[in-house]
Parts: structure tokens; sequence; C-alpha cells
């Protein structure tokens, strides 16, 4: 486990992976400082709130490609095969695989978070890094997880893309379908109501990690970043035993 | 239903069913203990310069005002709270209706939503604001905007009860947009007799006939007749001259 996690990790670095998010955190950063000199008022925190939710997305984006195009890689090269071929179970090649890409994905949120330290208040910063670091895990293994049920990268990323929009957007839907805004047909409403509560149960409330506002209005506390832990451990947990469940059942 | 390369269920092991089954119950326990949600309304920022929107639209400057009208007229229902428009700062939504307009000056939603939605509002001084912001932006393109001014004019007659002010805006739809059809430019005489400014209207009205812009037969004979009814009411009537109390027409004779 340990050894893939290790490969994982040279992987990494042997195809410039952080060396591509770093190009990508300069470009947010230059976007953002372009952002901050057209701001008439409030310039410092247009800067920080441009860069923070610009290098969130970057990191996600990136992340999650890589992963993709990674495990989709293996399979193409017939290493999976290799691998398995050794005494090893396949949920230890999952968890080796998964260790990795929570590796990568800290060392992404450190390398995202390390300016805000700079540009916003200390602790408010280090809040929004360790929740993005959550963050990242959960995406890394729904990713795994994707690309192990899919094994192709078009329908994998496409999933990802879709649960990671709905996750981030789920708390605005929700409110959205709790408040009658045309005021007719209750019953659809409240069956749309249901539906949307019975898919929050199952969806990481995404949108409330590594938020923006904590860097400008006020810091939200470590109490927060303990539930963004609670729901990552928790998520990542389902998301590798569904990808093990899969794994387990294919014929290699 | 197995599919061909798949194994079946019972070669999944038990701990990683068990892990399943418990994470997935773990986690629509803890989603099932988060609070809910909470909607709060959020208050309307200043809109950003119409120059920086230029850059952000990258070329397409009338798709960002497109999408920035949708914005705004969201505003008032954003998740789950629904903001009445007496509770909107209405100067910053005339702010927002006027770098929509200079995104993309032809076009009319904006105009639309200023003299027709946002004037809906229950509270006089918040009308008055965007009426005056409807003649604002028409001065500048009158050819083009003259229908807008025309609803605010009688907006400004009926609801706001401000005869000078609908007298103000149909002089300037009568002098300013030539573009604008008869009725539009007619307006100030109706408002003029309506308002007992008898001998003003008549001038106008018979200068308009005298003039020769009107061609159609059938308003040329409403308009007579209208006339002719003007003058007789004069005659039935000598005292109906400014018969309301406080005459409010500018610029009227006394």
């Amino acid at each position: 486990m340990v050894t893939l996690a290790r490969f994982t990790l040279l992987e990494a670095l042997r195809t410039r992976l952080l060396w591509l998010f770093l190009v990508a955190l300069a470009a947010v950063y230059g976007a953002a400082y372009f952002a901050q000199e057209l701001a008439i008022t409030e310039s410092a925190r247009v800067q920080i709130v441009f860069s923070a939710t610009a290098s969130r997305i970057a990191a996600v984006f990136v992340l999650s490609l890589y992963i993709l195009t990674s495990v989709v890689r293996e399979f193409n090269d017939k290493g999976l095969e290799l691998t398995l071929s050794f005494d090893l179970r396949r949920a230890d090649y999952i968890l080796g695989r998964l260790f990795g890409f929570m590796l990568i994905a800290l060392a992404m949120a450190l390398l995202a978070g390390v300016p805000l330290w700079i540009l916003a208040p200390l602790p408010a910063a280090l809040q929004w890094t360790c929740a993005l670091a959550l963050e990242l895990w959960i995406v890394a293994a729904l990713s795994l997880f994707c690309v192990m049920t899919f094994t192709q990268l078009m329908p994998a990323a496409s999933f990802v893309a879709g649960f990671y929009l709905l996750a981030r957007s789920l708390s605005a839907i929700q409110l959205i379908s709790d408040t009658s805004v045309v005021g007719f047909n209750v019953q659809s409403r409240q069956v749309m109501g249901w539906l949307v509560d019975a898919l929050a149960l199952v969806l990481p409330a995404l949108d409330r990690f590594s938020q923006s506002a904590w860097l400008v209005d006020g810091a939200a506390g470590w109490s927060a970043v303990g539930a963004c832990a609670v729901q990552a451990a928790l998520y990542s947990t389902l998301l590798v035993a569904a990808a093990m469940f899969d794994f387990y059942r294919r014929n290699l | 239903m197995i599919a061909r390369d798949e194994r079946p269920v019972a070669g999944v092991p038990r701990a990683v069913l068990a892990i399943l089954a418990a994470a997935l119950a773990l986690q629509m326990a803890w989603q099932g203990t988060q609070p809910k949600p909470v909607a709060r309304a959020a208050a309307l920022d200043t809109p950003p310069s119409v120059a920086a929107l230029r850059v952000a639209s990258l070329g397409e400057p009338i798709a960002l005002a497109q999408l920035a009208t949708l914005y705004l007229q969201a505003f008032d229902n954003q998740p789950g709270v629904s903001i009445p428009f007496r509770n909107l700062d209405y100067s910053r939504v005339t702010q927002w209706l006027a770098t929509i307009l200079g995104l993309d000056p032809l076009g009319q939603y904006p105009m639309l939503m200023a003299a027709q939605v946002y004037t809906q509002v229950p509270d006089a001084a918040r009308e008055r604001l965007m009426v005056e912001f409807v003649h604002a932006q028409f001065l500048q393109d009158p050819n083009r905007r003259w229908r807008w001014l025309a609803h605010v004019t009688i907006m400004a007659k009926h609801r706001l009860h401000d005869d000078a002010l609908a007298l103000r805006y149909a002089r300037d739809i009568a002098r300013l947009a030539p573009a604008a059809p008869t009725w539009a430019r007619q307006m100030q005489i109706f408002i003029l007799e309506d308002i007992g400014e008898l001998e003003s209207a008549k001038i106008l009205l018979g200068g308009l006939l005298a003039g020769g812009e009107i061609r159609d037969e059938r308003e040329l004979h409403f308009l007579t007749e209208r006339l002719e009814g003007m003058k007789n009411d004069e005659k039935q009537t000598p005292t109906t001259k400014n018969r309301h109390s406080e005459p409010s027409a500018p610029g009227s004779k006394p």
C-alpha cells in the first residue's frame, strides 16, 4: 500500500503535475491582480475572493483530471494487471492509490493556500487551506471511484463534473425548492422538495467547504473545519467502499 | 442481472459490503443532523464599471448585458427568499440598469424593466426615482426610447397625480422624438386639455392640424372634432380654464 502511494506520488512528480498546477496558480493570481486593478473600491477584497475561488476550481479540475488520466493510462498499459499479479489484494490497490492521490491533494491545497496566508488574515487562510485539502480528498476519492466504475475518461470526467457542480449548488437548490416562487401546484413542489432533501442526504455539502467569505468576512472557526473533516472522512470512506465494490466485481 | 465481465456480488468481501453500508448510513445520519440551509437576503452590490464589464464580456457585450439583466431581474427572488421591491435599493437598481444600457445601448429590456416592472413599487419616492431614470435615458436616445417615456408620462399623470411632471415628459416626447408616432407626440395636448389648459391645447392642436403632419383621414377627423369640442366647451363654460385649483403645468399661459 505504502509502495503504491509512493509510486503514485513519484508519477505525479515525474509528469510535472505540481509544476502544471503552479503555472495554473500563476495565471489565477495574475488574473486576480488584473481584477484588483479594475476594481474601484474594495480592491483587496476583490483580489482575495477572485484568487481563492479560482484557485479552488483550478485545484479540483487539475486533480480530478490527473487522477482520471493516470488510472486510465494504467488500464491501457496493462499496468493494473501487472500490479495485481503481485501478492496484493484489490482493496490494497485502491487504498494505496488513494493515499498517493490524497498526498498530491494535500500538496496542491498547500500550494493554493500559501499565497492567501499573506493576502488574508492567517487563521482564516489556514482554515481555508485545511478545508480545501479536505474537499480535494473527497474529489480524489470521487475521481478514483468514477474511473474504477466507468473505466473510460469521458464518462468518468462527466460524472465527476456533474457530481461536483450538484454538490456545490445543492444548498441553493434546497432553498429554492422550499420556497413557493410561483405559488401553485403545491403537491408537485412538495414532491420536488422531498427529492431534493433525499439527494442532500447522500451528497456531501461541498458549498460548506473553503468559502471565500471566510477570508474576507471573518474566519469560520475551527469547528466549521472540523465539520468538514467529519464529512470528508465519511464521504471518502463511502466512495472508497463503492470503488472497492465495483473493483472486486470486475473480471480482469 | 450480471453483466458478462462482472462477478456476482457474493464475490465482494463482506468487510467491503459492511463498510459500504455503514458509510452510507453514517453519511445519511450526518447529513440528517446538519442544520438546513438558511435563506439570507443579500444586498444588491454596486455594478462594475461599463469598461470593466466590456473587458469581462470577451467581445460579447450584448450577451453580458443580457446576463446582467437576468441577474438583476432575478435579484428579488434569491434562493429561498423573496425581496419585496420596496426593500430594494433603487439607486443601485438604476445604476445596474444604466450599466446594462451602457453595454447594450440598443437593448430595450432595461427600459421595460424600469418603466413597467420597478415602477410597480407602492412607494412614491421610488416610483419617482424610476420615472426620472426613464426620462434621463430617454434624453440620450429619444427616437428609440420614447415609448417608455410615454408609459411613464401616463403613470405620472394617473398614479403619481403629478400633472406638471406628465406635461414635461409629454412635451419632451413631442420636442425631441420626431420618430415617435403622432399619438405619442399629441399626448401633451390631451394632458393640457385635461388639466384645464384649453387655450394651450387648442393652439397646439390647431398647429398640428394646420401643419399637415397628420395625413390619416380618420385621425384628422377625430382631432378636428376634438378641437371643435374644445372650442364648444370653452364657449359653454368659460370658467373651465384652469379648472384645477392648482394649475401645475410649467410654462402654461396664465
